[in-house]
């Protein structure tokens, strides 16, 4: 059914300012004169509003772009601009302080931010609803199960009010009902905000369950070998025939990328 | 059903049903309402799963609390009393060297009559605890700078971990010689047995933060200085809890010592000192009573505030065994 897009750079036809711009970047670990290059070249802009998946396999350095998005660390080379300001991010480990409860988490993030001290408790508890977890704001985060757990991570990334959110494997840790519940979470709020969210995984699926594109990278270096428009209308389900189908191509042009790797 | 295009706008389609008052279709990127396809469907099987992993601690009631905390203690102190005392009666050993319980009890009674029970275990407990919250003013700065600064940590690292295993009552006849024998010598000797515990403690807290929280709050903004107090210190709370508490222990320990090896009338009488003017006088009751009262204080001051402040931190993280 998906026809695919196969070209290897990003589409330049459209005029906004991107909510991200990845522009020629590199990325190298290691001293100089035995490096290792994790990324090589990467040319990747997120439209604003725009839901993109970076699918790959271990050692695409996905979550190292990421982190350079992130402006965790920096790249050796090229640039990449986010205009809204600090992008919010979120891991596959709710990183919650298990000092504060779910709802001081979110004050913490909006204190941080600079929101006056009398908006902050309305602000949280209005987030914690837009989450479902309208009366979790005294829960401590141990009380929580591991669904709730990242619900709270994703109110306390959207107290940012960050243009940009940032998702690393963030439900790669939950079971599978649970993980489809929080893409109909995260699909509904996305669709209700103006967020434009670049979301790291390895789960073919999960990207085509989520994203208006896919983008797949191949792995040591990591680059940008193809990638997917998915037109298929929301709400989606993981079950779907058309979300089945396009996972099935995608898989395959994933699974050659593996491939390679084993011929040398 | 997919399309091959990359620019166009739309492409999502938008149900035709979008609540009223709902977001507005965004032109460019073709963004449209989604309510979840089957009505109160997803909300009802969140509810449930949230329902059914939600983990409840609930607090023992106070009569199983009591039972559970209290009579194991009191059983235990009842059972060193009854074999003490049958000892003293089949006079295992001469009387003068093996008092019974009542005799420890006669002393203490005395002390009460002679009205300075009180100031001696006073005299002890307010230096113990000055000397403590002064080793806590120099202890968490140090520590933190240890831990923080890789030039300090190599510099006197070592050497600060190195104190803790050195018994501060070693530092007694020099604190004797440079500050002579009064209060000024005693603090010194809880501070050089305390400051390093402290510090010690405040550096492995610091140590063991796991990295994901001081990265999850510096994508929140927490850096320099804010990401210090907002997210480092908070997450070394436990260790530096314990170090606290190792702290006072070291505190009490060295005083005890000091006061039992230097003897002044400046320093009045403290709990070393009656111990060590019961040995004098060979009243082997009173240095009983004198030992019982040093470890009574010992066991109060933790309890009543270093064992609660340990579990409050662990508890409210959710550490504790029970809240499992």
């Amino acid at each position: 059914m998906a026809d695919t897009l196969t070209s290897a750079a990003a589409p330049g036809t459209q005029t906004a300012a991107p909510a991200a711009r990845i522009d020629h970047v590199s990325k190298a670990f290691g001293r100089p004169g035995a490096q290792q290059l994790v990324l090589d070249d990467i040319v990747l802009d997120v439209r604003p509003g725009e839901f993109v998946c970076l699918l790959g396999a271990s050692g695409c350095g996905k979550s190292t772009l990421l982190n350079l998005v992130a402006g965790l660390d920096r790249p050796s080379t090229g640039t990449i601009a986010t205009p809204g300001g600090r992008p919010a991010l979120m891991f596959q480990e709710h990183a919650l302080f298990p000092w504060l409860t779910a709802g001081r988490n979110i004050e913490l993030a909006l204190r941080l931010r600079g929101v006056p001290r009398e908006e902050r408790r309305p602000e949280a508890e209005r987030l914690l609803s837009l989450v479902r977890l309208g009366g979790a704001y005294g829960k401590r985060v141990h009380e929580l199960s591991g669904g709730m757990r990242q619900r709270v991570a994703l109110a306390r990334a959207l107290a940012q009010d960050s243009q940009l959110l940032l998702m690393d494997e963030p439900f790669a840790a939950l079971d599978a009902i649970t993980r489809d519940v929080l893409h109909d979470e995260l699909t509904r709020i996305w669709s209700e905000t103006d967020l434009s969210v670049l979301f790291v995984t390895h789960n073919v699926r999960e990207a085509v369950r989520l994203a208006q594109r896919v983008v797949l990278m191949s792995s040591r270096p990591g680059r940008v070998s193809r990638e997917w428009v998915i037109d298929i209308p929301q709400p989606r389900r993981i079950e779907d025939a058309d979300v089945a189908d396009l996972s099935v191509e995608i898989t395959e042009h994933l699974r050659g990328e593996i491939r390679r790797h084993g011929q040398h | 059903m997919a399309s091959t295009d990359t620019g166009t706008a739309g492409r999502r389609n938008a149900p035709e049903d979008t609540p009223a008052g709902g977001p507005q279709d965004d032109a460019t990127t073709g963004k449209a309402a989604a309510p979840a396809r089957d009505g109160g469907d997803l909300s009802g099987l969140e509810a449930g799963l949230d329902a059914l992993e939600t983990v409840t601690v609930a607090r023992s009631p106070l009569g199983r609390l009591l039972l559970s905390k209290v009579l194991p203690p009191l059983t235990a102190i009842v059972l060193v009393l009854v074999v003490w005392q049958l000892a003293a009666w089949g006079k295992v050993a001469d009387p003068t060297k093996l008092p019974s319980p009542s005799d420890v009890g006669q002393a203490l009674a005395d002390r009460w009559q002679a009205g300075d029970l009180f100031s001696i275990i006073w005299t002890s407990v307010e230096r113990g605890l000055l000397g403590f919250l002064a080793a806590l003013a120099i202890g968490t700065p140090l520590g933190l700078v240890v831990a923080r600064v890789s030039f300090v940590r190599a510099a006197i690292g070592p050497i600060l971990s190195g104190l803790q295993s050195l018994p501060s009552v070693a530092w007694v006849p020099a604190a004797v010689i440079w500050l002579g024998i009064n209060d000024s010598a005693m603090y010194a000797v809880i501070l050089l047995g305390a400051v390093p515990s402290i510090a010690n403690g405040l550096v492995s807290g610091i140590d063991q933060v796991p990295p994901l929280y001081l990265r999850a709050g510096r994508t929140i903004g927490a850096t320099g200085l804010r990401g210090a107090w907002y997210v480092l210190l908070p997450a070394a709370l436990p260790g530096y809890v314990a170090g606290l508490k190792q702290g006072w222990a070291f505190s009490w320990r060295s005083l005890m010592a000091a006061e039992l090896i230097a003897s002044s009338p400046d320093l009045g009488v403290g709990l070393g000192r009656y111990l060590e003017n019961m040995r004098e006088g060979s009243d082997m009751a009173g240095v009983l009573l004198g030992i019982l009262l040093i470890l009574f204080v010992g066991i109060a001051i933790d309890q009543i505030v270093f064992s609660p402040l340990e579990r409050w931190v662990l508890r409210s993280r959710g550490l504790t065994a029970r809240s499992q």
